[in-house]
């Protein structure tokens, strides 16, 4: 499987709202496959919790995503899910969305890492 | 030093022999996991800057790439629904290759475009520059991110065989190498103990020996004085009898 899907390339996915998933679309990233399952969720404020858990859990069950791009509103929803993966592969990113700037206190990577360093020499 | 101390094995010679192999093994192969948890460590500040410097970086890019959204939005005129609908194949795909850092696989991504534009047309009544733009900026970002996400990917798989790496280092340090020391200990004070036992007993063969032999000579010389008082009678004889008559 491992050589197989190495010969295919894998895919990134999306979650996040609206613009984000647009933007990334046109940039080229979106496919759906056979069984029409697209590998990005547009989540807006009607979408309940849950329902964006069990696609962020299912992307995480497919072997041919290796990326999972969300945007930091999104990661903060579901924060123990996203706390809870601590495979390498498939690598989470969160990303800023559009209204929401980018805070790199809540990011789970960058709070690992600051627990190893002191904050003086991050910058 | 308790039982638990140390390796549960007979003190003889033979054991000492291998207990001080392994105690030379267990400081060899400590100072190897040392020098592979300090490369390990160097490669792991390294790549910490770099997420760190890229995540900034993404930030600016991902800004851009939202403002050309906007541009393209207020010259085409909303086409979100049109573009959500339309997917089919993915244009960009990621490659896994593998990087090799002391011994520990990462994985590294890489993209490349596969297959056409999937929006070749969008935005071919009007807006159609600042739609190319919008893609570009996206792909641009697409490629930020799958850097990160290689980079992101070798700091979780480092930060994991570090500690596994300093464990095993600090469980030799603190664990192996003193149960090790503590049976070579016990092995040499119990082979001291059977020495000097040794030693009390030749001595004690020894003074056994010589009071047999003392014995022996006092035998001896009783015998001796005995013969000799024999002789001291036997010569008055002799000088009796030593002479011969002459006059007869």
């Amino acid at each position: 499987m491992a050589l197989h899907s190495a010969v295919k390339g894998k895919l990134i996915s999306v979650i996040g709202d609206e613009d984000t998933c647009v933007g990334f679309l046109l940039g080229g990233v979106g496919e759906i496959n056979k069984n029409r399952h697209s590998n990005f969720m547009v989540v807006d404020k009607n979408t309940a919790v849950s329902e964006i858990e069990d696609c962020f859990k299912r992307f995480l069950k497919r072997d041919d995503i290796d990326i999972i791009l969300i945007n930091q509103n999104v990661a903060e929803i579901i924060r123990h899910v996203v706390d809870s993966h601590n495979s390498p592969v498939p690598a989470i990113l969160e990303i800023p969305s559009k209204d929401h700037p980018y805070d790199s206190s809540k990011d789970s990577i960058l709070r690992r890492a600051k627990g190893m360093f002191n904050p003086e020499d991050m910058f | 030093m308790s039982q638990s101390d140390r390796l549960p094995i007979f003190p003889s010679r033979g054991a000492q022999m291998l207990m001080k192999v392994r105690l030379k093994g267990a400081q060899t192969g400590h100072s190897l996991l040392k020098k592979k948890a300090d490369a390990l460590q160097m490669r792991f500040r390294m790549i910490l800057t770099k997420i760190i410097e890229t995540k900034t970086l993404m930030g600016e890019v991902m800004k851009e790439a939202a403002f050309s959204l906007a541009e393209a939005k207020f010259t085409t005129g909303d086409f979100n629904q049109v573009v959500l609908q339309n997917v089919t194949k993915a244009q960009i795909k990621i490659r896994t290759k593998k990087d090799n850092v002391a011994g520990v696989t990462l994985p590294v991504f890489e993209c490349y475009q596969d297959g056409t534009d999937t929006y070749e047309l969008a935005g071919l009544a009007r807006g159609g520059q600042q739609l190319a733009k919008l893609k570009k900026n996206y792909q641009n970002a697409v490629k930020l991110l799958v850097e990160l996400a290689s980079l992101q990917t070798s700091f979780v798989t480092l930060d994991e065989v570090i500690k596994i790496t300093n464990r095993r280092v600090n469980a030799i340090e603190h664990v192996i190498i003193p149960k090790i020391e503590n049976t070579l200990h016990y092995i040499i004070s119990e082979l001291d103990e059977v020495e000097r036992e040794e030693f009390y007993r030749l001595k004690k063969i020894q003074d056994k020996k010589k009071a047999i032999k003392k014995a022996k000579e006092a035998l001896a010389a009783a015998q001796r004085a005995l013969n000799e008082n024999l002789e001291q009678q036997q010569p008055a004889n002799i000088l009796d009898e030593g002479d011969e008559d002459i006059l007869f």
